[in-house]
């Protein structure tokens, strides 16, 4: 168990972070605790879209480039700090679409080196991605295919539920985060809280855990996916994000924002 | 009997559908008038299966969020709904943005997973309210997804027709053209020329959107409505006039 101010030092400046968006258990917690240390140049991954944390990373300054297929508030409408940095140009944005992204993930988990998928040809986001190759396929039918490089991020991080004696974290059905946990090179997990015994003792909560073999390290970080839900433990909150993208449609009221919510939150604590 | 335009919208949604064999629909877009047509089609009696992905409960997929893609790669998902901040003749999406790459002048929040879907469902039904030229343009700023394929690239489907606040366009990917086919009440010819900003045909059977029957607004105002509280409050309150249980 570490702290969640220790789990935010332990990630480097400039460091491939995964995040998983608003419906995927992001660690709200965490992305406050990265303003608080101050992090700079992080490359966010959005897996396989961004939300709320990307956002307030963005408005910061923590953040150099984000790879994804889209940023977004959802009904709250499109990321303020996120459409600010692309009009100032300074943020570089590397396009993906989603299952683009699931895939180079998945290739990393397997341990080859690339992987195909079907689509994207035509499409302007592989003309601006070097990156990915079109190949003929290999079996001589006459298909031209994408193929797409493995990815294995520095750091994923995103919020379970629980986790037990033995490090192994609960995450019910958004199985994404255990594709992100196999493919990262560190995983760091906030939860509600701990739980005596094994996960993986137990049939039923077998085929939601995380196996803590990938996990480097857990904090309890209560309520740490606000204001985004937390599978049936917590709505979504809107009114929270709503008053959020009103005031960070300006610097001033996103800097207001964060002296309120991110960085009062620790002096309370 | 008086409707709502997102009622109108809904049915000619959902005469869509019913107009080509199909078992399972996924709908990914923020817009509820999707999912209330597909509610409408289910509700209404036909065996279809549903999976909503901004449903804040009962998630079907439990492989993570890959498997929709899974699905729609292995021919499984028969229509999906798409829409675009810009659009063009050849019905090619921008979910980017304009001006310079990756959309320094206006951005969009992003593709999603259009750059796939489009190429691997069915068929899809784009779907925007907003009709201006400034939406549906000659050619997009950027393709995220384009509107049809050169030999050689594997492609399932293709746009079935194109939805829109004022109008309905059928679309041929042979030909990679719009045509229109019928208007929304109050809308004209010309005034759809003056508001659209690409070229397209004009069906010799050109007619009136068909009014939503007093059968499918019952079945909207009742059990769709029903169905969708949960998701979308405002746009229930609004336009079914259905308050949430305080």
């Amino acid at each position: 168990m570490t702290t969640l101010e220790e789990m935010a030092a332990s990630v480097p400046d400039g460091a491939l972070l995964a995040l998983p968006p608003d419906n995927s258990l992001p660690s709200v917690a965490l992305a406050k605790a990265l303003i608080r240390r101050g992090a700079k140049g992080l490359r966010l991954l959005g897996v396989p879209v961004s939300g709320f944390a990307t956002d307030l990373l963005i408005g910061a300054g923590c953040v150099a480039e984000v790879q994804t297929s889209a940023v977004s508030l959802g009904e709250a409408g499109f990321a303020p700090r996120f459409s600010a940095a692309v009009r100032a140009g300074t943020l570089k944005v590397v396009d993906a679409t989603c299952p683009a992204i699931h895939t180079m993930l998945q290739a990393a988990e397997k341990g080859v080196p690339f992987m195909p998928l079907r689509g994207l040809i035509g499409s302007d986001i592989l003309a601006n991605r070097p990156d990915w190759v079109v190949m003929d396929s290999p079996f001589g039918d006459g298909e031209r295919i994408v193929a797409l490089p493995a990815l294995s991020p520095d750091v994923a991080a995103f919020h379970g539920v629980m986790a037990d004696s033995l490090g192994n974290v609960w995450v019910g059905r958004r199985r994404e985060c255990a594709t992100l946990a196999h493919s990262s090179r560190r995983v760091l997990v906030t939860v509600e809280r701990v739980m005596e015994g094994n996960f993986l003792e137990d049939e039923r909560l077998a085929p939601g855990t995380i196996s803590g073999t990938y996990i480097e390290a857990v904090a309890v970080a209560e309520r740490g996916a606000h204001p985004v839900a937390l599978l049936d433990e917590y709505g979504f909150d809107a009114n929270h994000v709503a008053a959020y993208a009103r005031a960070a449609r300006t610097e001033a009221g996103f800097n207001e924002w964060l002296a309120e919510h991110v960085f009062t939150q620790r002096a309370a604590a | 009997m008086s409707h709502k335009p997102e009622e109108l919208l809904a049915v000619t949604l959902a005469r869509l559908i019913r107009a080509r064999p199909t078992r399972h629909i996924a709908v990914g877009a923020a817009s509820p008038i999707p999912a209330a047509a597909c509610w409408l089609v289910s509700k209404g009696g036909s065996p279809v299966r549903l999976s909503l992905l901004h449903k804040r409960s009962g998630n079907p997929f439990t492989e993570g969020t890959r498997e929709l893609f899974d699905l729609t790669g292995q021919g499984r998902i028969d229509l999906f709904f798409l829409g675009g901040g810009q659009i063009d003749g050849q019905a090619n999406l921008n979910l980017i943005g304009t001006g310079e790459w990756p959309g320094r002048e206006v951005r969009f929040p992003g593709s999603f997973g259009s750059a796939f879907m489009y190429f691997m469902a069915g068929r899809t039904i784009l779907f925007r309210e907003e009709h201006s030229s400034r939406v549906l343009v000659d050619r997009v700023a950027h393709i995220s997804a384009p509107g049809v394929s050169e030999p050689g690239v594997f492609r399932r489907g293709h746009a079935q027709a194109l939805v829109t606040g004022r109008c309905v366009f059928g679309f041929d990917p042979a030909r990679g053209r719009f045509t229109l086919e019928t208007l929304h009440p109050g809308e004209t010819l010309e005034n759809i020329r003056a508001e659209t900003g690409f070229d397209f045909d004009v069906a010799p059977s050109l007619g009136e959107t068909p009014a939503p029957t007093a059968e499918e607004l019952a079945l909207l105002r009742g059990p769709v409505c029903d169905e969708m509280m949960e998701t979308y409050p405002e746009f229930c309150s609004r336009v079914f006039e259905r308050k949430a249980a305080a």
